[in-house]
Protein backbone atom coordinates (compact mmCIF):
# COMPACT_ATOMS: atom_id res chain seq x y z
CA UNK A 1 0.00 0.00 0.00
CA UNK A 2 1.48 3.39 -0.96
CA UNK A 3 0.97 6.22 1.27
CA UNK A 4 -0.28 9.43 0.42
CA UNK A 5 3.19 10.66 1.27
CA UNK A 6 5.18 8.64 -1.21
CA UNK A 7 2.19 9.63 -3.74
CA UNK A 8 2.83 12.77 -2.90
CA UNK A 9 7.07 12.37 -3.12
CA UNK A 10 6.46 10.88 -6.73
CA UNK A 11 4.04 13.41 -7.42
CA UNK A 12 6.65 15.56 -7.22
CA UNK A 13 9.73 13.85 -8.71
CA UNK A 14 7.53 13.72 -12.03
CA UNK A 15 6.40 17.59 -11.84
CA UNK A 16 2.69 17.07 -11.03
CA UNK A 17 0.64 19.08 -8.61
CA UNK A 18 -2.35 16.82 -7.46
CA UNK A 19 -5.32 17.82 -5.31
CA UNK A 20 -5.76 16.27 -2.08
CA UNK A 21 -8.77 14.69 -3.81
CA UNK A 22 -6.25 13.54 -6.47
CA UNK A 23 -3.99 12.67 -4.13
CA UNK A 24 -6.35 9.93 -2.16
CA UNK A 25 -7.78 8.71 -5.16
CA UNK A 26 -4.46 7.71 -7.05
CA UNK A 27 -3.09 6.39 -3.69
CA UNK A 28 -6.08 3.73 -3.77
CA UNK A 29 -6.01 3.11 -7.41
CA UNK A 30 -2.32 2.89 -7.62
CA UNK A 31 -2.28 0.20 -4.49
CA UNK A 32 -4.32 -1.58 -6.66
CA UNK A 33 -2.48 -1.97 -9.16
CA UNK A 34 0.62 -2.26 -7.29
CA UNK A 35 -0.98 -5.37 -5.60
CA UNK A 36 -1.64 -6.53 -8.99
CA UNK A 37 1.78 -6.16 -10.66
CA UNK A 38 3.32 -8.38 -7.52
CA UNK A 39 2.33 -11.80 -9.06
CA UNK A 40 5.16 -11.08 -11.08
CA UNK A 41 7.33 -12.12 -7.52
CA UNK A 42 5.65 -15.78 -7.81
CA UNK A 43 8.41 -16.53 -10.95
CA UNK A 44 11.82 -17.40 -10.14
CA UNK A 45 14.34 -14.98 -12.41
CA UNK A 46 17.65 -15.03 -10.81
CA UNK A 47 19.32 -16.30 -14.17
CA UNK A 48 17.19 -14.47 -16.83
CA UNK A 49 18.25 -11.51 -18.67
CA UNK A 50 16.30 -8.68 -19.35
CA UNK A 51 14.83 -7.86 -22.69
CA UNK A 52 15.25 -4.12 -23.36
CA UNK A 53 13.86 -3.54 -26.73
CA UNK A 54 11.21 -5.34 -29.19
CA UNK A 55 13.75 -6.01 -31.51
CA UNK A 56 16.71 -6.56 -29.47
CA UNK A 57 18.89 -4.35 -31.14
CA UNK A 58 20.64 -1.80 -28.88
CA UNK A 59 23.02 1.05 -28.91
CA UNK A 60 22.46 1.58 -32.96
CA UNK A 61 24.79 4.24 -34.14
CA UNK A 62 24.80 6.56 -36.88
CA UNK A 63 28.09 8.98 -37.92
CA UNK A 64 27.85 12.20 -36.24
CA UNK A 65 27.22 14.69 -38.63
CA UNK A 66 24.42 17.26 -39.40
CA UNK A 67 21.73 16.61 -41.75
CA UNK A 68 19.26 18.71 -43.65
CA UNK A 69 16.17 17.57 -42.19
CA UNK A 70 15.35 20.97 -40.63
CA UNK A 71 15.14 23.57 -43.35
CA UNK A 72 15.44 27.12 -42.36
CA UNK A 73 11.36 27.26 -42.91
CA UNK A 74 11.33 24.41 -40.41
CA UNK A 75 13.05 26.22 -38.06
CA UNK A 76 10.81 29.21 -38.30
CA UNK A 77 7.89 26.55 -37.85
CA UNK A 78 8.81 24.97 -34.96
CA UNK A 79 9.73 28.20 -32.94
CA UNK A 80 6.09 29.18 -33.71
CA UNK A 81 5.44 26.07 -31.36
CA UNK A 82 7.01 27.73 -28.34
CA UNK A 83 4.42 29.57 -25.84
CA UNK A 84 6.54 32.46 -24.87
CA UNK A 85 9.38 33.43 -27.16
CA UNK A 86 11.42 36.56 -27.30
CA UNK A 87 13.90 37.43 -29.67
CA UNK A 88 14.18 34.11 -31.48
CA UNK A 89 14.72 32.45 -28.06
CA UNK A 90 12.60 31.07 -25.30
CA UNK A 91 11.63 32.81 -22.66
CA UNK A 92 11.22 31.02 -18.97
CA UNK A 93 11.30 32.21 -15.80
CA UNK A 94 14.36 32.82 -13.71
CA UNK A 95 16.31 29.90 -12.11
CA UNK A 96 18.60 32.11 -9.97
CA UNK A 97 17.47 34.87 -7.59
CA UNK B 1 -20.85 5.35 -58.21
CA UNK B 2 -21.01 2.21 -55.80
CA UNK B 3 -21.82 2.98 -52.20
CA UNK B 4 -18.90 5.02 -51.43
CA UNK B 5 -18.88 3.67 -47.35
CA UNK B 6 -17.59 -0.06 -49.36
CA UNK B 7 -14.92 1.36 -50.88
CA UNK B 8 -11.66 -0.36 -50.65
CA UNK B 9 -8.47 0.18 -51.93
CA UNK B 10 -9.00 -1.95 -55.30
CA UNK B 11 -12.25 -0.59 -55.70
CA UNK B 12 -11.03 2.85 -55.27
CA UNK B 13 -7.96 1.90 -57.97
CA UNK B 14 -10.53 0.00 -60.38
CA UNK B 15 -13.05 3.19 -60.56
CA UNK B 16 -9.95 5.08 -60.68
CA UNK B 17 -8.82 3.49 -63.75
CA UNK B 18 -11.61 4.06 -65.52
CA UNK B 19 -12.23 7.50 -64.83
CA UNK B 20 -15.05 6.97 -63.16
CA UNK B 21 -14.01 10.18 -60.63
CA UNK B 22 -11.10 11.93 -59.39
CA UNK B 23 -8.94 12.05 -56.50
CA UNK B 24 -10.32 15.11 -55.88
CA UNK B 25 -13.79 14.50 -55.90
CA UNK B 26 -13.06 11.38 -53.56
CA UNK B 27 -11.94 13.41 -51.17
CA UNK B 28 -15.30 15.64 -51.35
CA UNK B 29 -17.49 13.14 -51.04
CA UNK B 30 -15.41 11.83 -48.16
CA UNK B 31 -15.89 15.17 -46.49
CA UNK B 32 -19.55 15.62 -47.31
CA UNK B 33 -19.74 11.84 -45.52
CA UNK B 34 -17.76 13.08 -42.56
CA UNK B 35 -19.31 16.42 -41.89
CA UNK B 36 -22.70 14.31 -41.93
CA UNK B 37 -22.38 11.65 -40.05
CA UNK B 38 -19.13 12.26 -37.46
CA UNK B 39 -21.31 14.35 -35.33
CA UNK B 40 -23.20 11.33 -33.88
CA UNK B 41 -19.65 9.22 -33.66
CA UNK B 42 -16.94 11.87 -32.95
CA UNK B 43 -14.46 9.57 -35.09
CA UNK B 44 -13.11 12.54 -36.34
CA UNK B 45 -11.06 15.23 -34.49
CA UNK B 46 -10.38 17.48 -37.29
CA UNK B 47 -10.50 17.49 -41.12
CA UNK B 48 -7.77 17.94 -44.16
CA UNK B 49 -8.11 20.10 -47.29
CA UNK B 50 -7.64 18.27 -50.56
CA UNK B 51 -4.23 18.17 -51.95
CA UNK B 52 -2.87 17.63 -55.18
CA UNK B 53 -1.47 14.06 -54.74
CA UNK B 54 1.97 12.52 -56.54
CA UNK B 55 1.30 9.92 -59.05
CA UNK B 56 1.29 6.58 -57.67
CA UNK B 57 -0.74 3.21 -56.91
CA UNK B 58 -2.61 4.57 -54.14
CA UNK B 59 -3.88 7.98 -55.58
CA UNK B 60 -7.45 8.33 -54.78
CA UNK B 61 -6.77 6.26 -51.68
CA UNK B 62 -8.68 8.33 -49.15
CA UNK B 63 -6.98 7.83 -45.24
CA UNK B 64 -8.04 8.66 -41.90
CA UNK B 65 -5.18 8.87 -39.23
CA UNK B 66 -4.33 8.54 -35.64
CA UNK B 67 -4.03 12.29 -34.21
CA UNK B 68 -0.99 10.62 -32.72
CA UNK B 69 0.71 10.57 -36.15
CA UNK B 70 2.43 14.00 -37.69
CA UNK B 71 1.11 15.39 -41.05
CA UNK B 72 2.67 18.79 -41.37
CA UNK B 73 1.16 21.95 -40.48
CA UNK B 74 -1.81 20.02 -39.47
CA UNK B 75 -2.85 20.34 -35.51
CA UNK B 76 -1.84 17.27 -34.09
CA UNK B 77 -3.21 16.33 -30.49
CA UNK B 78 -2.47 12.66 -29.22
CA UNK B 79 -5.61 13.38 -27.82
CA UNK B 80 -4.18 15.42 -25.38
CA UNK B 81 -5.14 18.88 -23.83
CA UNK B 82 -1.22 19.35 -23.54
CA UNK B 83 -1.34 19.73 -27.70
CA UNK B 84 -4.81 20.88 -28.21
CA UNK B 85 -2.77 24.06 -30.39
CA UNK B 86 0.40 22.02 -31.72
CA UNK B 87 1.24 22.21 -35.15
CA UNK B 88 3.07 19.63 -36.60
CA UNK B 89 6.26 20.69 -38.41
CA UNK B 90 7.19 17.87 -40.45
CA UNK B 91 5.68 14.24 -42.09
CA UNK B 92 5.64 10.87 -40.16
CA UNK B 93 8.05 8.58 -42.38
CA UNK B 94 4.52 6.24 -42.69
CA UNK B 95 2.87 9.62 -44.21
CA UNK B 96 5.46 10.67 -46.56
CA UNK B 97 5.71 7.23 -48.05
CA UNK B 98 1.79 7.15 -48.54
CA UNK B 99 1.96 10.69 -49.51
CA UNK B 100 4.70 9.94 -52.30
CA UNK B 101 2.49 6.97 -53.54
CA UNK B 102 -0.47 9.09 -54.15
CA UNK B 103 -2.86 8.53 -50.94
CA UNK B 104 -4.57 11.50 -49.64
CA UNK B 105 -5.49 12.40 -45.84
CA UNK B 106 -8.89 13.33 -44.49
CA UNK B 107 -7.97 14.30 -41.04
CA UNK B 108 -7.09 12.99 -38.06
CA UNK B 109 -8.61 10.36 -35.85
CA UNK B 110 -9.82 10.07 -32.45
CA UNK B 111 -7.91 8.32 -29.48
CA UNK B 112 -7.00 8.08 -25.94
CA UNK B 113 -4.61 10.82 -24.77
CA UNK B 114 -1.13 9.78 -26.06
CA UNK B 115 -2.37 6.26 -26.36
CA UNK B 116 -3.36 5.42 -23.00
CA UNK B 117 -6.55 3.32 -22.84
CA UNK B 118 -8.93 1.02 -24.39
CA UNK B 119 -11.85 2.92 -25.10
CA UNK B 120 -11.21 6.22 -26.07
CA UNK B 121 -12.79 7.46 -22.94
CA UNK B 122 -9.43 8.94 -21.76
CA UNK B 123 -9.72 11.48 -24.74
CA UNK B 124 -9.49 15.29 -23.67
CA UNK B 125 -12.18 15.23 -27.04
CA UNK B 126 -15.11 12.96 -25.87
CA UNK B 127 -15.11 9.47 -26.70
CA UNK B 128 -16.06 7.52 -29.89
CA UNK B 129 -18.74 5.27 -30.38
CA UNK B 130 -18.96 2.42 -31.53
CA UNK B 131 -21.26 2.43 -34.59
CA UNK B 132 -22.59 -0.86 -34.37
CA UNK B 133 -24.06 0.33 -31.25
CA UNK B 134 -23.96 3.78 -30.28
CA UNK B 135 -24.09 3.19 -26.64
CA UNK B 136 -20.70 1.36 -26.34
CA UNK B 137 -16.80 2.20 -27.29
CA UNK B 138 -14.78 1.62 -30.55
CA UNK B 139 -12.09 0.33 -28.37
CA UNK B 140 -9.22 1.73 -28.33
CA UNK B 141 -6.82 3.31 -28.22
CA UNK B 142 -7.15 3.66 -32.57
CA UNK B 143 -10.79 3.97 -31.79
CA UNK B 144 -11.42 7.05 -34.09
CA UNK B 145 -9.85 5.19 -36.91
CA UNK B 146 -11.83 1.99 -36.68
CA UNK B 147 -14.80 3.76 -36.40
CA UNK B 148 -13.87 5.48 -39.19
CA UNK B 149 -13.57 2.50 -41.07
CA UNK B 150 -16.06 0.49 -39.88
CA UNK B 151 -18.70 3.65 -40.75
CA UNK B 152 -17.59 3.89 -44.32
CA UNK B 153 -15.84 7.70 -43.26
CA UNK B 154 -12.42 6.54 -44.84
CA UNK B 155 -11.02 3.98 -46.92
CA UNK B 156 -8.58 2.87 -44.44
CA UNK B 157 -6.95 4.42 -41.76
CA UNK B 158 -3.85 4.47 -39.70
CA UNK B 159 -3.33 3.41 -36.37
CA UNK B 160 -0.69 2.55 -33.23
CA UNK B 161 -0.58 -0.24 -30.91
CA UNK B 162 1.44 -0.21 -27.90
CA UNK B 163 -0.49 -3.06 -26.17
CA UNK B 164 -3.69 -3.58 -28.66
CA UNK B 165 -4.58 -0.50 -29.69
CA UNK B 166 -5.05 -1.12 -33.06
CA UNK B 167 -6.16 -4.97 -32.93
CA UNK B 168 -8.62 -4.25 -29.94
CA UNK B 169 -11.01 -1.84 -31.86
CA UNK B 170 -10.27 -3.69 -34.50
CA UNK B 171 -12.45 -6.25 -33.41
CA UNK B 172 -14.97 -4.21 -32.04
CA UNK B 173 -15.90 -1.98 -34.89
CA UNK B 174 -15.28 -5.53 -36.95
CA UNK B 175 -12.72 -4.52 -39.01
CA UNK B 176 -9.10 -5.73 -40.05
CA UNK B 177 -6.46 -4.74 -37.76
CA UNK B 178 -2.65 -5.21 -38.39
CA UNK B 179 0.35 -4.61 -35.90
CA UNK B 180 3.05 -5.16 -37.59
CA UNK B 181 6.71 -6.96 -35.99
CA UNK B 182 8.29 -4.07 -34.11
CA UNK B 183 11.30 -2.74 -36.04
CA UNK B 184 8.89 -2.89 -39.42
CA UNK B 185 7.67 0.53 -40.03
CA UNK B 186 8.83 3.70 -39.16
CA UNK B 187 7.73 5.54 -35.82
CA UNK B 188 9.14 8.58 -37.01
CA UNK B 189 6.57 11.09 -36.30
CA UNK B 190 4.76 8.60 -34.36
CA UNK B 191 4.24 10.73 -30.59
CA UNK B 192 5.57 8.38 -28.68
CA UNK B 193 4.26 6.60 -25.60
CA UNK B 194 6.19 3.26 -24.75
CA UNK B 195 9.25 2.96 -27.59
CA UNK B 196 10.05 -0.94 -26.70
CA UNK B 197 6.80 -1.19 -27.92
CA UNK B 198 4.98 1.35 -29.93
CA UNK B 199 4.66 0.10 -34.04
CA UNK B 200 2.03 1.88 -36.54
CA UNK B 201 -0.20 -0.20 -38.76
CA UNK B 202 -2.97 0.01 -40.73
CA UNK B 203 -6.98 -0.65 -40.53
CA UNK B 204 -8.47 -1.75 -43.44
CA UNK B 205 -12.17 -3.21 -44.63
CA UNK B 206 -10.55 -6.36 -45.60
CA UNK B 207 -7.51 -8.19 -45.14
CA UNK B 208 -6.17 -7.21 -49.08
CA UNK B 209 -5.73 -3.73 -48.25
CA UNK B 210 -4.16 -4.33 -44.96
CA UNK B 211 -1.00 -6.41 -46.95
CA UNK B 212 -1.70 -3.50 -49.88
CA UNK B 213 -0.92 -0.98 -47.22
CA UNK B 214 1.92 -2.82 -45.20
CA UNK B 215 4.10 -3.14 -48.93
CA UNK B 216 4.00 0.68 -48.63
CA UNK B 217 4.60 1.15 -45.00
CA UNK B 218 7.43 -1.03 -44.14
CA UNK B 219 10.69 -0.82 -44.82
CA UNK B 220 13.87 0.39 -42.75
CA UNK B 221 14.05 4.26 -42.56
CA UNK B 222 17.17 6.33 -41.03
CA UNK B 223 15.16 8.29 -38.88
CA UNK B 224 14.12 5.75 -36.83
CA UNK B 225 17.02 3.39 -35.06
CA UNK B 226 14.55 0.68 -34.32
CA UNK B 227 13.95 -0.06 -37.70
CA UNK B 228 15.75 -3.28 -39.14
CA UNK B 229 16.73 -3.87 -42.48
CA UNK B 230 14.39 -6.67 -43.17
CA UNK B 231 13.61 -7.48 -46.88
CA UNK B 232 9.98 -6.34 -47.72
CA UNK B 233 8.39 -8.97 -49.80
CA UNK B 234 5.19 -8.08 -51.87
CA UNK B 235 2.80 -8.84 -48.61
CA UNK B 236 0.08 -9.01 -51.61
CA UNK B 237 1.82 -11.56 -53.71
CA UNK B 238 0.82 -15.18 -51.62
CA UNK B 239 -2.22 -14.07 -50.24
CA UNK B 240 -4.23 -16.44 -52.47
CA UNK B 241 -2.08 -19.29 -51.31
CA UNK B 242 -3.64 -22.30 -50.00
CA UNK B 243 -3.36 -22.80 -45.79
CA UNK B 244 -2.87 -26.13 -46.37
CA UNK B 245 -0.99 -27.95 -43.96
CA UNK B 246 -0.29 -24.82 -41.89
CA UNK B 247 0.35 -25.73 -38.28
CA UNK B 248 -1.73 -23.54 -35.98
CA UNK B 249 -1.54 -23.30 -32.32
CA UNK B 250 -3.93 -22.57 -30.07
CA UNK B 251 -2.71 -21.57 -26.17
CA UNK B 252 -4.60 -23.06 -23.61
CA UNK B 253 -4.13 -19.63 -21.50
CA UNK B 254 -6.17 -17.50 -23.58
CA UNK B 255 -9.73 -19.80 -23.66
CA UNK B 256 -9.42 -19.61 -19.74
CA UNK B 257 -11.83 -17.63 -17.18
CA UNK B 258 -12.20 -14.23 -18.36
CA UNK B 259 -13.50 -15.33 -22.15
CA UNK B 260 -17.10 -14.33 -22.85
CA UNK B 261 -18.49 -17.96 -23.59
CA UNK B 262 -20.23 -16.57 -26.88
CA UNK B 263 -16.78 -14.86 -28.01
CA UNK B 264 -14.89 -18.36 -27.26
CA UNK B 265 -17.94 -20.11 -29.19
CA UNK B 266 -17.19 -17.51 -32.37
CA UNK B 267 -13.22 -18.24 -32.29
CA UNK B 268 -13.89 -22.53 -31.91
CA UNK B 269 -15.82 -21.90 -35.13
CA UNK B 270 -13.66 -19.64 -37.04
CA UNK B 271 -10.70 -22.57 -36.28
CA UNK B 272 -13.25 -25.40 -37.21
CA UNK B 273 -12.96 -23.58 -40.80
CA UNK B 274 -9.17 -22.72 -40.60
CA UNK B 275 -9.04 -26.72 -40.16
CA UNK B 276 -11.87 -27.28 -42.87
CA UNK B 277 -9.05 -25.32 -44.84
CA UNK B 278 -6.45 -28.06 -44.37
CA UNK B 279 -4.36 -26.47 -41.51
CA UNK B 280 -3.04 -28.90 -38.42
CA UNK B 281 -4.80 -27.16 -35.25
CA UNK B 282 -3.19 -28.50 -31.88
CA UNK B 283 -3.36 -27.19 -28.45
CA UNK B 284 0.03 -25.52 -26.50
CA UNK B 285 1.18 -24.02 -23.08
CA UNK B 286 2.42 -20.59 -22.79
CA UNK B 287 3.27 -20.97 -18.77
CA UNK B 288 3.76 -17.18 -18.65
CA UNK B 289 1.04 -15.66 -20.51
CA UNK B 290 -1.34 -14.99 -17.07
CA UNK B 291 1.92 -12.64 -16.04
CA UNK B 292 1.79 -10.38 -19.42
CA UNK B 293 -0.60 -7.83 -18.13
CA UNK B 294 1.57 -7.66 -14.97
CA UNK B 295 4.95 -6.56 -16.96
CA UNK B 296 2.88 -4.59 -19.48
CA UNK B 297 1.51 -2.27 -16.54
CA UNK B 298 5.08 -2.02 -15.36
CA UNK B 299 7.14 -1.46 -18.75
CA UNK B 300 4.79 0.99 -20.14
CA UNK B 301 4.22 3.33 -17.51
CA UNK B 302 7.94 3.25 -16.81
CA UNK B 303 8.29 4.21 -20.52
CA UNK B 304 5.79 6.91 -20.30
CA UNK B 305 6.98 8.92 -17.33
CA UNK B 306 10.25 9.15 -19.65
CA UNK B 307 8.63 9.91 -22.49
CA UNK B 308 6.24 12.24 -21.31
CA UNK B 309 8.76 14.36 -19.51
CA UNK B 310 9.60 15.93 -22.77
CA UNK B 311 6.14 18.18 -22.26
CA UNK B 312 7.76 21.04 -19.75
CA UNK B 313 5.44 23.75 -20.86
CA UNK B 314 8.59 25.52 -22.34
CA UNK B 315 9.24 24.54 -25.88
CA UNK B 316 5.62 23.45 -27.23
CA UNK B 317 2.24 22.53 -26.27
CA UNK B 318 0.26 23.94 -23.27
CA UNK B 319 1.64 26.45 -20.80
CA UNK B 320 0.46 27.81 -17.68
CA UNK B 321 2.54 30.71 -16.20
CA UNK B 322 3.79 30.16 -12.58
CA UNK B 323 5.58 31.85 -9.91
CA UNK B 324 9.23 30.26 -11.05
CA UNK B 325 9.96 27.60 -13.11
CA UNK B 326 9.05 24.82 -11.24
CA UNK B 327 5.89 25.97 -10.77
CA UNK B 328 5.05 26.54 -14.34
CA UNK B 329 6.20 23.22 -15.06
CA UNK B 330 4.00 21.76 -12.38
CA UNK B 331 0.48 24.05 -13.63
CA UNK B 332 1.28 23.01 -17.39
CA UNK B 333 1.53 19.23 -16.74
CA UNK B 334 -1.20 18.83 -13.82
CA UNK B 335 -3.49 21.17 -16.44
CA UNK B 336 -2.44 19.44 -19.81
CA UNK B 337 -2.62 15.99 -18.69
CA UNK B 338 -5.65 13.89 -18.10
CA UNK B 339 -6.06 11.63 -15.30
CA UNK B 340 -4.92 8.13 -16.84
CA UNK B 341 -1.62 9.87 -18.17
CA UNK B 342 -1.08 11.17 -15.06
CA UNK B 343 -1.56 8.17 -13.15
CA UNK B 344 0.64 6.04 -15.34
CA UNK B 345 3.51 8.64 -15.09
CA UNK B 346 3.05 8.70 -11.33
CA UNK B 347 3.14 4.30 -11.51
CA UNK B 348 6.47 4.59 -14.04
CA UNK B 349 7.73 7.11 -11.90
CA UNK B 350 6.98 5.33 -8.83
CA UNK B 351 8.84 1.67 -11.05
CA UNK B 352 12.04 4.05 -11.87
CA UNK B 353 12.42 5.52 -8.65
CA UNK B 354 15.40 4.43 -6.54
CA UNK B 355 14.95 1.49 -4.38
CA UNK B 356 12.29 0.25 -6.48
CA UNK B 357 13.85 -0.01 -9.76
CA UNK B 358 15.74 -3.62 -9.48
CA UNK B 359 11.71 -4.58 -7.49
CA UNK B 360 9.56 -3.43 -10.63
CA UNK B 361 10.89 -2.18 -13.65
CA UNK B 362 14.05 -5.09 -14.12
CA UNK B 363 12.22 -7.78 -12.75
CA UNK B 364 9.33 -6.55 -15.35
CA UNK B 365 11.62 -6.68 -18.48
CA UNK B 366 13.35 -10.15 -17.17
CA UNK B 367 9.84 -11.94 -17.39
CA UNK B 368 9.15 -10.30 -20.50
CA UNK B 369 12.07 -12.26 -21.52
CA UNK B 370 10.74 -15.59 -20.49
CA UNK B 371 6.98 -14.16 -22.42
CA UNK B 372 9.14 -13.89 -25.73
CA UNK B 373 10.75 -17.38 -24.90
CA UNK B 374 7.41 -19.13 -24.48
CA UNK B 375 6.78 -18.08 -28.25
CA UNK B 376 10.09 -19.45 -29.40
CA UNK B 377 9.44 -22.11 -28.28
CA UNK B 378 5.86 -22.51 -29.76
CA UNK B 379 7.07 -21.19 -32.96
CA UNK B 380 9.69 -23.75 -32.87
CA UNK B 381 6.77 -26.12 -33.94
CA UNK B 382 3.85 -23.76 -35.42
CA UNK B 383 3.70 -20.99 -38.01
CA UNK B 384 0.82 -19.30 -36.75
CA UNK B 385 -0.97 -18.75 -32.87
CA UNK B 386 -4.46 -17.94 -32.89
CA UNK B 387 -6.93 -17.01 -30.04
CA UNK B 388 -9.79 -14.31 -29.75
CA UNK B 389 -7.96 -10.45 -29.79
CA UNK B 390 -10.64 -9.68 -27.06
CA UNK B 391 -11.86 -11.31 -23.60
CA UNK B 392 -15.23 -9.50 -24.40
CA UNK B 393 -16.94 -7.80 -27.45
CA UNK B 394 -17.38 -3.87 -27.14
CA UNK B 395 -18.44 -2.71 -23.68
CA UNK B 396 -20.71 0.16 -22.83
CA UNK B 397 -19.65 3.89 -22.40
CA UNK B 398 -18.67 4.28 -19.17
CA UNK B 399 -19.12 1.00 -17.87
CA UNK B 400 -15.14 0.65 -16.75
CA UNK B 401 -14.65 2.65 -13.92
CA UNK B 402 -11.48 1.17 -12.01
CA UNK B 403 -8.25 1.08 -14.21
CA UNK B 404 -7.75 -2.68 -13.67
CA UNK B 405 -10.85 -3.39 -15.08
CA UNK B 406 -10.07 -1.35 -18.30
CA UNK B 407 -6.48 -2.98 -18.48
CA UNK B 408 -7.51 -6.30 -18.78
CA UNK B 409 -9.32 -6.19 -22.17
CA UNK B 410 -6.08 -5.85 -23.50
CA UNK B 411 -5.13 -9.64 -21.73
CA UNK B 412 -4.57 -11.22 -25.37
CA UNK B 413 -2.73 -8.80 -26.99
CA UNK B 414 -0.40 -6.78 -24.84
CA UNK B 415 2.14 -9.92 -25.00
CA UNK B 416 2.87 -9.89 -28.94
CA UNK B 417 4.20 -6.34 -28.28
CA UNK B 418 6.42 -7.50 -25.41
CA UNK B 419 7.57 -9.89 -27.53
CA UNK B 420 8.03 -7.88 -30.84
CA UNK B 421 5.39 -9.95 -33.01
CA UNK B 422 3.28 -9.19 -35.79
CA UNK B 423 -0.21 -9.96 -35.10
CA UNK B 424 -3.50 -9.25 -37.37
CA UNK B 425 -7.00 -9.12 -36.14
CA UNK B 426 -9.54 -10.09 -38.55
CA UNK B 427 -13.68 -10.03 -38.00
CA UNK B 428 -15.22 -13.81 -37.06
CA UNK B 429 -18.68 -13.23 -36.62
CA UNK B 430 -20.77 -10.93 -34.15
CA UNK B 431 -22.34 -11.74 -30.92
CA UNK B 432 -25.74 -9.91 -31.13
CA UNK B 433 -24.95 -6.75 -33.22
CA UNK B 434 -21.29 -7.17 -31.90
CA UNK B 435 -18.35 -8.21 -33.81
CA UNK B 436 -15.86 -10.37 -32.84
CA UNK B 437 -12.24 -10.74 -33.96
CA UNK B 438 -9.72 -13.41 -34.42
CA UNK B 439 -5.89 -12.90 -33.62
CA UNK B 440 -3.41 -14.18 -35.34
CA UNK B 441 -0.15 -14.35 -34.47
CA UNK B 442 3.02 -14.88 -36.75
CA UNK B 443 6.63 -15.35 -36.10
CA UNK B 444 9.26 -12.08 -36.30
CA UNK B 445 8.64 -10.33 -40.18
CA UNK B 446 6.73 -13.35 -41.17
CA UNK B 447 3.55 -11.13 -41.46
CA UNK B 448 2.95 -12.80 -44.85
CA UNK B 449 1.72 -15.60 -43.10
CA UNK B 450 -0.93 -14.17 -41.01
CA UNK B 451 -1.87 -12.03 -44.13
CA UNK B 452 -2.16 -15.47 -45.91
CA UNK B 453 -4.02 -17.45 -42.85
CA UNK B 454 -6.25 -13.59 -42.47
CA UNK B 455 -7.35 -13.64 -46.39
CA UNK B 456 -7.83 -17.63 -46.56
CA UNK B 457 -10.22 -17.42 -43.58
CA UNK B 458 -12.01 -13.80 -44.40
CA UNK B 459 -11.61 -14.22 -48.24
CA UNK B 460 -10.63 -10.85 -49.53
Amino acid sequence: MLTEKEVEHIAQLARLELSEKEKAKFQKELSLVLDYVDKLKELDIGQVEPTTSGSGSANVMRSDFGNSAYSPETVVKILEQVPDKKDGFLKVKAILK
Amino acid sequence: MMDLKKFTIKDVQDGMKKRDFSAKELHSEFLDLIEKENGKLNAYLSVAEFQEPADGELVGVSLAVKDNICIKDTITTAGSKILKNHKAVYDATVISKLRSAGATFLGKTNLDEFAMGASTENSAFGVTKNPHDHSRVSGGSSGGSAAAVAAGLAVAALGSDTGGSIRQPAAFCGIVGLKPTYGRVSRYGLIAMASSLDQVGPLTKNVYDSALLLNFLAGKDSMDSTTVNERVPDFTENLGKSIKGLKIAMPKEYFGEGLDSEVNNKIEQAISKLEALGAHIDQVNMPHADYALATYYLIVPSEVSSNLARYDGIRYGLRKEGENLLDTYLKSRSEGFGEEVRRRIILGTYALSSGYYEAYYLRAQKVRTLIRQDFEKVFERFDVIVGPTTPTTAFKIGEKVDPLSMYLSDIYTVSVNLAGLPAISVPCGKVGDLPVGLQIIGRKFDEETILRLAYQYNGS
